[in-house]
């Protein structure tokens, strides 16, 4: 696979979850071991309850692993420790998120949506506003730039929230069922969209799913079964 | 990007209905602050207005507001022959019921010898007691106008002139008469009484008393010295200012404005656990946004600014429609509402405190949020 000769976004080596001890312990992750390269978009795939969510909360520095390593854009992230003690500026820097709901504030605008984003990593309101139009236009929704969410509809409010995902330009974007809530069309208009991002900005792209229209889209598909990661192969990672 | 802003411009009408709902609280205990301190000034300004050093009234008594005190007329020219008094003026006091245009008056008459002391101080419009007799001044509250007149014991009265505040610890507004006038209004009877007095060989009036003596004294004289001579008369006693004032404040006024204190801390309290409530309520319908700050990297200071400054812009804009609706209303009140600056001050404080304090649970909730709440699943 051409990818392996690209650089690795995401690197887990031997990462495991457990809730509670004793008989009452709950093995939600068990040894998994998962690359994702630069351009890459994988899906996660699972039934509810296998972990997939652990997992996105684990890449994305929400919960800590019980153990194991994890690296984030070259960065040892995590080694049975945080290594880094300010992770919401880590997932400001290197990790954007695309929700299933699109989880826009709703007492801001699409523009200052994105723009917060790039306001919290320290560019000035002229700057922000500047790359959120940007984005917003790139995303074809620049004309809905000053509509509040509840006026957007679901395919517009998608893109304005991805435009917020790619604000700071993140090595990593992390999306939760990012199609649930759009018909065919539009969940095909947003694959061809992560696509796009991931080759243009280098970024890897990783996304829980159950749209089974969509699979097609993916590099690769990842199944996770009672804690553990097979790749679309059936291998064990 | 201010976030509570924005967010406050989002939800304005409700923020506004919030803050017009605190603002009628707000209006409570500002008229609650008003009451309790004009309940004081007003007991207060009866005692300060002759702006005497000593009151001289019958002995064994705390005279004349907090007991009955009944001394000769003639005492005021003994007082004022006393070393160190520069003038003296005798003074009464009673509580009259009057019909006035339909309606029955309750009135604090205070019957004073004209040119001495004890009269009205400030006269707001038309002018003080020329006539010897007949002739009033009112306090603006009692609803008379300038040329009313009406009827005190079998005399008809003219209202001359108008003060404002002056009234007992009661509320009841204050009406000023000359002494020989007030003195007839407490001794005469009603008619057939009189016929019945008359029948039974009785005197219709005993004989003239008064209520006090007040007394200024010369500059550089001690008041407890003069006190001590009077009280070497067997049958008077003698007060200084400060010792009348506290009498007043102790006993007269003291279980009303410990009332009214105690419900002013109770509505204080109350209105902090609204404040409170809002916020916390506030911040609960916005977890989901938190957490969708947190996960896209928000630092604490951002959300609880947002907390933060949403609850004290509530706290303000509640406070500022409650100081604007009671400056409004505050003279419609039956009794004197009186507000100082020092008790705005105080109150914006309070509420800034609780404000901060109420907010803090709001903070403690939105920062145990776990941002993978915003994630689902």
């Amino acid at each position: 696979m051409p990818q392996d000769s690209r650089r690795v976004i995401v690197d887990i080596k031997g990462a495991a979850k457990h809730y509670g001890e004793g008989e009452a312990r709950v093995d939600a992750l068990r040894n998994l071991d998962l690359t994702v390269h630069a351009g890459e978009v994988v899906a996660l795939l699972g039934p509810s309850g296998s972990g997939k969510t652990t997992l996105l909360n684990i890449i994305g520095c929400i919960i800590d692993p019980s153990e194991g390593q994890v690296s984030l854009d070259g960065e040892m992230v995590y080694d049975n420790r945080w290594l880094r003690g300010d992770l919401r500026r880590l997932r400001l820097d290197k990790i954007g998120f695309i929700f299933q709901a699109h989880n826009l504030l709703p007492f801001l605008n699409a523009t200052d949506n994105v723009a917060l984003v790039l306001q919290l990593a320290g560019k000035s309101r002229t700057q922000a506003q500047a790359r959120a139009q940007e984005l917003l236009d790139y995303l074809e929704v620049g004309h809905r730039a000053r509509a509040m969410p509840a006026f957007l509809s679901g395919g517009e409010a998608q893109r304005v929230a991805i435009a917020r995902a790619l604000a700071n330009s993140p090595r990593i974007i992390l999306a939760d069922e990012p199609t649930a809530a759009l018909d065919s069309k539009r969940a095909g208009i947003v694959m061809d969209l992560m696509r796009k991002l991931a080759t243009e900005q280098d970024a890897c792209i990783i996304a829980v799913t159950h749209d089974e229209k969509i699979l097609d889209r993916f590099d690769r598909l990842f199944h996770l079964r009672d804690g553990r990661l097979e790749d679309d192969k059936g291998d064990n990672t | 990007m201010n976030l509570a802003f924005r967010d406050v411009r989002h939800n304005l009408f409700r923020f506004i209905l919030t803050c017009f709902g605190l603002g009628l609280l707000m209006t409570v205990v500002l008229a609650m602050m008003g009451i309790y301190n004009g309940l004081v000034s007003d007991a207060l300004n009866i005692v300060k207005a002759p702006q005497a050093d000593i009151w001289v009234v019958e002995a064994d008594t705390q005279g004349p507001f907090a007991e009955a005190s009944k001394i000769p007329n003639d005492t005021r020219d003994a007082v004022a022959r006393l070393h160190g008094v520069a003038e003296a003026g005798s003074i009464t006091y009673q509580t009259i019921e009057a019909p006035f245009q339909a309606a029955t008056l309750r009135l604090y008459a205070i019957g004073y010898e004209r040119g001495r002391m004890g009269g009205p101080q400030s006269i707001i419009a038309g002018r003080g007691l020329e006539a010897s007799h007949f002739e009033l001044v009112a306090d603006a509250k009692a609803g008379m106008a300038l040329g009313d007149t009406i009827i005190l014991g079998r005399n008809r009265f003219t209202v001359v002139g108008l003060v404002r505040d002056t009234m007992n610890s009661g509320g009841d507004p204050a009406i000023f008469l000359t002494l020989a006038d007030a003195q007839v209004l407490q001794t005469q009877l009603a008619p057939p009484a009189a016929r019945v007095q008359a029948a039974r060989g009785a005197t219709a009036t005993s004989g003239v008393t008064v209520a006090a003596v007040i007394a200024r004294l010369d500059p550089n004289v001690d008041a407890q010295s003069v006190v001590q001579t009077v009280r070497q008369w067997k049958h008077l006693a003698a007060l200084t200012q400060a010792e009348q004032e506290d009498i007043l404040i102790k006993s007269v006024v003291d279980k009303a404005r410990k009332q009214i204190g105690l419900f002013l801390g109770i509505l204080l309290t109350v209105s902090a656990v609204v404040i409170a409530l809002i916020i916390y309520t506030m911040t609960m319908e916005k977890l989901k946004q938190i957490a969708t700050l947190k996960l896209i990297g928000a630092p604490d200071r951002t959300i609880i600014g947002l907390i933060v400054q949403q609850s004290l812009a509530l706290g303000i804009v509640g406070l500022s429609l409650g100081l604007a609706l009671i400056l409004t209303v505050k003279d419609y009140f039956p009794r004197r509402v009186l507000l100082e600056p020092v008790n705005a001050l105080a109150l914006t404080g309070i509420i800034l405190v609780v404000c901060v304090l109420a907010s803090g649970l709001g903070v403690r909730a939105a920062l145990k949020v776990d941002p993978a709440t915003a994630l689902g699943g």
